[in-house]
């Protein structure tokens, strides 16, 4: 089916571009435009590339195209109609929980529950996940324990059709985009087909992910961008203020859903920063237009998109206000805003005292509280003695017990309070060993000391004497709960005990590495806050935390999730997944099923599409390389070779640098790296190649005379649509789902189809 | 006599120009660096680190340095031979004095040779940035008081040598552009360029940035070479009109053309070369075995003298049905291990509760044993050694693999592997009548074949063995078992079919055809050594491909280090580093820079940027400060300075490595370069012209007396850390304490 409506479209095409090629505008007028609403479209448009144009007063201002004229209109219809049937076919399949949306799905439950939780990412997308499963009529009550897991009645259609759908707007965002890069219709098809056929993209836009949605707002960033770029002759129209702030709210939902939309707001940044260049060389503005431009921008494209930025934060924890399973991640104070979190409107006694027990918490944001377990250190890491280590999650290895320096069990009536420069000993309440340090370098910050659990029932040695010190006070201030800074000097060295922040390899189960610094320097690693407090013997009172402002949790949550992010190191055995690998489709990911007897999606991507684009990205490099040759040893081009070259540096410029900065970052990192990361690439690598071949094939004539040459053309243009359509067809049951005997037995649907060893259906 | 007569009357005239302030900054540079030279005459810091390898170089026994590319130890170890050192100091300690058989002086020259040589190097740099005399003695300054730099180059490491390839590489280079374009002698410049770039990277990796900047450079030059139209201009007009013309054009074209393929061969051919050569010296010098064996494949060990080629050679090359095999795991993560068994079976019940086989256990053990030997089967045939002639098995044939001292046939099934669960369990199988049957037939996947039906080759085919049953491949899991399996590693068959893994490959190290049929000669036979002939070879590039892939990939366990730094710190030099304290005294020496260069340094580095922006922007208005001529020099200058400390900084803020301060002394370089340059531009342009003229003068003297002052008291610095650069005079505690500029400067004292 999507053959037969593909051919005719080509077909026009390859009319259209004929007659275009000796005297573009006119012929193209009189063979289509009977309705066109921009008389001078073609060739202005091409032409408002050059500076040129800026200084023809009025009549050169109005160069801008319309673009959308109607045989690129019936052709958006095309793209639009088929990007949505080939996302939206077989949308509910499988019927179970797939990779990543047991994460995903979970966090859009958490929204309709308000439960707080915490993630590595923004809060964007799993709003809006979560909003889609309320409007389609989810309750929110799904597990989504893991991949694999029955739906049975649950709606979650809902969230997978918005999924669908934002991934549906890629191809016609990309056609556009191209169309208004390279002003030709057959350039923005191709990056169009290849999109729409890939059966990556398919695969990645049907499931609860944020993917589809990072890609749409930075498409659509993009597109807003490009379309602003063509307004400049019409500087603060309405039209010009229109995608200008169009762009800035795209660029802030970009980054509110994935720190990845980090690289298209430098993308934008770049562009404008060029523009502004641009502008500031028109010696026909004045300073103060300059400025005016400058401020425009800043206010568009900064000011907005931060305002919205911290707009989602807001009502991501107006939201979410009961408490859940992310509290630890967060500090005391920020606990306490939590229905439901023992901080909560708590109630406790107010002042430290021996006897009680308590947990420890770090006040470095995300410093984990104070925390021991059955477990030794290993060996060669300084003494074989008890693992104390910092952990984010409340646990019950978290609880110390405060004693005096000698007595083991207080008996007297009221305890005694805990007072500034006191001696104290830690135990640890499940193990009963007491926090211990020693002159033996930590295991990872060798500067520092080890700490230890040491000694058994509370008896050990001089070694587990700490000074506790309120910071800012004087002897004799009692220690409060809460509020409270206190730091534990080590009695017998000196030192202060210290949470480095590192995570411990596996023997330490990666918890979060405890120290004992010498260096007393008063940092917020160095000080902890008692949170919880239990005493028998004492009043709980109730206290009233002091509750933190907004900007506060704010930058405490960001500093929350960075350090979630840089957290996410490769395990030693788990398949890792390199930057190489990607562009080359190397490897894929599982989103469901494993064996023969299973429903099987693989999340791969169309090889031919992706080695097209491959060989593209060299092809592109070869004709910059000799366009600029050329162009800078001077020899006499034609007209229309040199507005080919124009596309190809300044459009394809575009797009190159769109790739580069979604794709080269990822080789500087070192989280754990996944296939999916690479697709925002994909998409500006597709338009590329969409943009890079046509002008390939419009160039035939270099080496063929004009028949021969437009034959070329066209056998060109139906080989790759026919490529890409029966390499769709080959692959799609990827994305589509499959069951059966995997594809090295000839039964299999994708039998003689694992071109690589690695692909793994 | 005549003639005598005759020959006094022809004047005899050498006419020489000497640059006298080159030959003074020459002398003090050579002074400073070298004078005391075998002073401390104890073991340095990082001497520790690069005399292991200098003494293995001395013994040609093969190592492995992640660290860096050969050429930088080949030179110290170039040192530490023509001092006649024999490689028999145990470098375990810092502060371990050397005896007196040791030439601490010989070990030290180069390195300080290169450090001296750098003063006159930045002086003809700077020259060749087409700036005066004045300025290239003020960098030439800068960089002769650079306490740091004095440190760094006293000693066996490698800094130096680096910066003095790094700033040669640059002067040739510029020199080689300055030059008029007529002169052929200017190729030799280009020439020692590209040489120096091949130095450059094959000392350090980081100097791998540094080349790739003049290779920007340079391509920059080559555009604007590409883009002269001077002669073609005239030429393109009658290229319209005749024919003959077109000649022209041609010719001019290829005398572009030829330019470029000049440059391209010495900036790039040169010294892709010279790096694969300091490979070819480094391998073909280092041909005994060593310490580092283990982490290299069986064949390159077999091309070593000594260790596996001792045991290996003479084995036969093709394996064959009845042969007596070890099989190597391609891993070396965590230790490289051979297939073993034991008579030992699996638990009936894991820990936790999960139950096994019991059949007899089969792992991964990183010792030789005479259990790690297994003796290859024909399925079809009953006997155990090896036909006249020789059955060799191929890729594709399907082979059984028996134990030879337990006899037991090695088995996978659908059981649950101990460690690893999602896979199955390899088992030497014991029928115990529980209906669970002999799977044990193994296809033979020769994973680097040349052709379909290539023989299994001892060494050098790495095999897979896929179980014919399940298509499970045989894997090394590398998780240690238990106490029950003896700590050794775990051997399992996996079904996922990952292509590139190398835990699934398996090579045979050790090897013969086996002549007992019965079982009890059979483990005589095991018991005795294999036998020897001939010994093989691998080809120079296999062996530079793997070692360069190994040196890469091999990641040791990065820890922190006591005087590890962060880079930002450097630009602000918060760390300092202890290189060397005496054994009883104060005397101590410390890498610390000159801090009052170091801030010129920065505050030049932002001044040009300022300067940089404020003339871009107001260019771009039309707003020419300075003529053309001067813009290019001042963009030059930002090129190489700028750009160069932006090479040698902004990549270790990426990096995840522990970092010392040293690391930033190139980067340091740079800046001193600019400081005086800048100072000039300012001097002759700013202030000329951004005042009016009578002013103008004043400014320009005030400018000259700051300048004056701020050498003075660099020179003051200088002589202020002297002992803590030179580790003498001993310096008293409170001497010491006046010294700690900075709280966070680490500085030593006994307490007596």
């Amino acid at each position: 089916m999507a053959k037969a409506e593909c051919t005719p479209k080509w077909n026009t095409l390859a009319l259209r571009n004929r007659k275009t090629c000796p005297t573009p505008e006119k012929s193209f007028q009189t063979t289509f435009t009977p309705v066109s609403k921009d008389k001078n479209s073609q060739t202005a448009g091409l032409l408002a590339g050059g500076d040129t144009q800026s200084s023809n007063g009025p009549s050169g201002q109005f160069v801008a195209r319309g673009s959308i004229e109607s045989p690129s209109k019936v052709l958006l219809m095309l793209v639009a109609g088929l990007s949505f049937s080939t996302r939206l076919y077989k949308l509910t399949e499988p019927p179970h929980v797939c990779w990543d949306e047991t994460h995903f799905g979970k966090m859009g439950s958490y929204y309709i529950n308000r439960t707080f939780f915490f993630d590595v990412h923004p809060p964007l997308g799993k709003m809006l996940i979560g909003l889609a499963g309320y409007m389609s009529g989810y309750n929110g009550t799904f597990p989504f324990i893991k991949p694999g897991d029955k739906y049975e009645n649950q709606n979650y259609w809902g969230m997978r059709g918005f999924c669908a759908v934002l991934g549906s707007f890629l191809p016609i965002f990309a056609y556009l985009i191209v169309l208004e890069l390279s002003n030709s219709c057959t350039a923005a098809i191709i990056a169009a087909t290849l999109l729409i056929f890939d059966t990556g993209c398919i695969t990645i836009s049907q499931y609860i992910l944020l993917d589809p949605i990072l890609m749409f707002f930075i498409m659509a960033a993009v597109l807003s961008m490009v379309k602003f770029n063509q307004q400049r002759y019409r500087s603060f129209t309405a039209s010009w203020w229109f995608w200008l702030v169009l762009t800035g709210i795209n660029l802030a939902g970009a980054l509110g859903v994935k720190f990845v939309g980090l690289f298209v707001i430098v993308l934008v940044g770049l562009n404008t920063i060029g523009d502004l260049w641009r502008l500031l060389g028109d010696m026909s503005l004045s300073l103060v237009d300059i400025a005016k431009h400058f401020l425009a921008r800043a206010f568009a494209l900064i000011l907005l998109p931060l305002i919205l930025y911290v707009t989602i934060f807001a009502v991501h924890f107006v939201v979410l206000n009961k408490s859940g399973p992310g509290d630890g991640f967060f500090s005391s104070a920020f606990q306490s805003r939590l229905i439901g979190n023992n901080l909560h409107n708590a109630s406790m006694p107010e002042y430290l005292a021996f006897g009680s027990t308590v947990t420890i918490k770090n006040l470095r944001i995300a410093g984990g509280y104070l925390h021991s377990h059955w477990h030794l250190y290993p060996e060669g890491v300084g003494a074989r003695q008890q693992q104390v280590t910092a952990y984010l999650h409340k646990d019950y290895n978290n609880l110390w017990v405060v004693h005096r320096q000698q007595d083991n069990n207080s008996q007297s009536g009221n305890p005694d309070l805990v007072r500034h420069g006191d001696i104290v000993r830690l135990e640890h309440k499940e193990t009963t060993r007491n926090l211990h340090s020693h002159l033996h370098e930590a295991p990872l910050t060798k500067k520092h000391f080890q700490v230890t659990g040491y000694g058994i029932n509370g008896t050990g040695d001089a070694n587990d004497l700490w000074q506790m010190e309120v910071c800012g006070g004087r002897k004799g201030d009692p220690v409060k709960v809460l509020r409270s800074k206190v730091r534990f000097l080590h009695r017998a060295t000196g030192c202060v005990l210290y949470s480095s922040g590192k995570t411990l390899p596996k023997w330490g189960w990666e918890q979060i590495e405890v120290t004992c610094s010498p260096y007393l320097k008063e940092t917020p690693s160095s000080q902890w806050n008692i949170e919880d407090h239990i005493n028998p013997k004492l009043p709980n009172i109730s206290l009233s935390v002091l509750k933190p402002n907004f900007l506060e949790i704010l930058l405490e949550s960001h500093i929350v999730m960075f350090r979630g992010n840089s957290g996410l190191k490769p395990k030693d055995n788990e398949m890792n997944s390199k930057p190489w690998h990607w562009p080359i489709n190397y490897q894929g990911l599982r989103f469901s099923g494993v064996n023969a007897t299973e429903y099987r999606v693989y999340l791969l991507g169309n090889p031919v599409v992706w080695w097209i684009n491959l060989a593209s990205l060299g092809l592109y490099f070869t004709m910059v390389a000799v366009a600029s040759i050329a162009t800078q040893r001077g020899f006499s081009l034609g007209q229309q070779r040199i507005e080919h070259s124009l596309v190809l540096v300044r459009g394809g410029g575009l797009l190159m640098l769109g790739w580069l900065l979604h794709y080269a970052p990822f080789f500087t990192m070192g989280r754990i790296l996944y296939f999916h990361h690479y697709f925002p690439a994909m998409l500006f690598s597709s338009m590329l190649t969409g943009l890079t071949l046509d002008i390939l094939f419009r160039s035939a004539d270099l080496l063929l005379h004009p028949p021969y040459s437009y034959w070329f053309q066209r056998t060109g243009q139906l080989l790759l649509l026919f490529s890409i359509l029966y390499s769709f067809y080959l692959f799609h049951p990827l994305s589509y789902g499959m069951t059966g005997p995997l594809a090295h037995e000839p039964g299999s649907a994708m039998a003689g189809l694992k071109w690589m060893d690695s692909w793994e259906f | 006599s005549w003639w005598f007569q005759k020959m006094l009357q022809l004047p005899l005239v050498v006419t020489a120009q000497v640059d006298l302030l080159l030959v003074l900054v020459s002398l003090l540079a050579f002074w400073t660096r070298l004078s005391h030279l075998s002073y401390p005459n104890a073991v340095v810091f990082d001497e520790v680190y690069y005399g292991q390898f200098v003494s293995l170089y001395m013994k040609r026994v093969f190592f492995i340095d992640d660290s860096g590319p050969p050429l930088g130890h080949m030179i110290l170890a170039f040192g530490a031979y023509l001092g006649g050192f024999d490689g028999n100091f145990v470098w375990n300690r810092i502060g371990a004095e050397y005896p007196t058989t040791v030439n601490v002086w010989s070990l030290r020259l180069l390195p300080a040779l290169c450090g001296a040589l750098c003063v006159p190097l930045v002086y003809l740099l700077t020259l060749e940035l087409k700036f005066s005399h004045l300025s290239a003695l003020g960098a030439a300054v800068l960089l002769l008081l650079e306490n740091s730099l004095i440190v760094q180059s006293r000693f066996m490491l490698l800094e130096s040598v680096l910066i003095f390839f790094v700033l040669l590489a640059f002067f040739s280079y510029l020199r080689f552009h300055n030059a008029p374009s007529s002169s052929w002698s200017r190729y030799i410049w280009l020439i020692l360029s590209g040489v120096s770039c091949g130095a450059v990277v094959g000392v350090k990796y980081m100097g791998l940035f540094s080349y790739l900047l003049l290779l920007v450079v340079a391509s920059l030059h080559t555009w604007k070479l590409i883009g002269d139209k001077t002669i073609s201009h005239v030429s393109l007009d009658f290229l319209i009109v005749s024919y003959p013309a077109f000649s022209w054009q041609t010719l001019l074209l290829q005398n572009v053309c030829v330019q470029c393929v000049h440059r391209v061969l010495c900036l790039v051919v040169v010294p892709v070369l010279l790096y694969v050569f300091w490979f070819y010296v480094h391998l073909s010098f280092l041909n005994r075995s060593g310490p580092h064996d283990q982490l290299m494949s069986s064949a390159f060990q077999a091309s070593l003298q000594g260790g596996l080629s001792r045991i290996t050679r003479g084995q036969p090359l093709e394996v064959a049905y009845g042969s007596q095999v070890t099989l190597r795991s391609s891993v070396s993560q965590p230790i490289p291990c051979w297939l073993h068994s034991h008579k030992v079976n699996y638990p009936i019940r894991y820990d936790n509760g999960r139950g096994s086989s019991h059949q007899q256990q089969v792992t991964c053990y990183p010792f030789k044993d005479v259990n790690n030997w297994w003796i290859i089967k024909d399925p079809g045939r009953q006997q155990l050694v090896v036909d006249t002639p020789p059955r060799p098995v191929r890729h594709g044939d399907v082979i059984q693999l028996v134990h030879g001292m337990t006899s037991r046939f090695l088995n996978s099934h659908d059981v649950a592997a101990p460690m690893s669960p999602h896979t199955q369990e390899v088992s030497g199988y014991i029928d115990f009548n529980v209906s669970m049957p002999a799977q044990n037939l193994w296809r033979v996947d020769i994973s680097n074949r040349e052709a379909e039906s290539e023989v299994w080759k001892t060494i050098l085919s790495e095999v897979r063995l896929v179980h014919v049953n399940t298509s499970a491949v045989l894997k090394l899991s590398g998780v240690p078992l238990p106490d029950w399996g003896f700590r050794q590693l775990e051997v399992v068959a996996d079904k996922l079919f990952k292509a590139h893994s190398s835990s699934l490959e398996w090579t045979v190290e050790e090897h013969r055809y086996g002549t007992s049929q019965e079982q009890k000669e059979r483990e005589a036979e095991l018991h005795s050594p294999t036998h020897i002939d001939v010994d093989r070879k691998i080809s120079f590039w296999a062996k530079f491909v793997e070692l360069q892939w190994k040196m890469l990939t091999v990641k040791q366990e990065e820890s922190e280090h006591k005087y590890s730094s962060s880079p930002l710190e450097w630009i602000t030099m918060e760390t300092n580093i202890a290189y060397w304290l005496h054994s009883s005294t104060n005397a101590q020496i410390h890498l610390i820079g000159n801090p009052v260069s170091w801030g010129v340094g920065n505050l030049s580095l932002l001044a040009y940027q300022l300067l940089a922006v404020v003339y871009l922007l107001r260019r771009r208005r039309g707003l020419k400060d300075v003529p053309d001529g001067v813009w290019d020099q001042f963009v030059c200058l930002g090129c190489v300075c700028v750009g160069g400390w932006l090479v040698n900084f902004v990549p270790f803020l990426l990096m995840d490595k522990t970092l010392f301060l040293y690391h930033y002394l190139p980067a340091l370089c740079y800046l001193y370069l600019l400081s005086p340059a800048l100072l000039e531009h300012a001097h002759t342009h700013l202030l000329r012209y951004a005042h009016q003229l009578q002013h103008s003068l004043t400014h320009q003297r005030a400018l000259c007396v700051g300048a004056l002052a701020v050498l003075l008291s660099i020179f003051l610095t200088y002589r202020t850390f002297c002992p803590l650069t030179y580790g003498s005079p001993e310096l008293s505690a409170h001497q010491l304490q006046g010294l700690k500029w900075r709280d966070t400067w680490d500085i030593l004292y006994r307490r007596r």
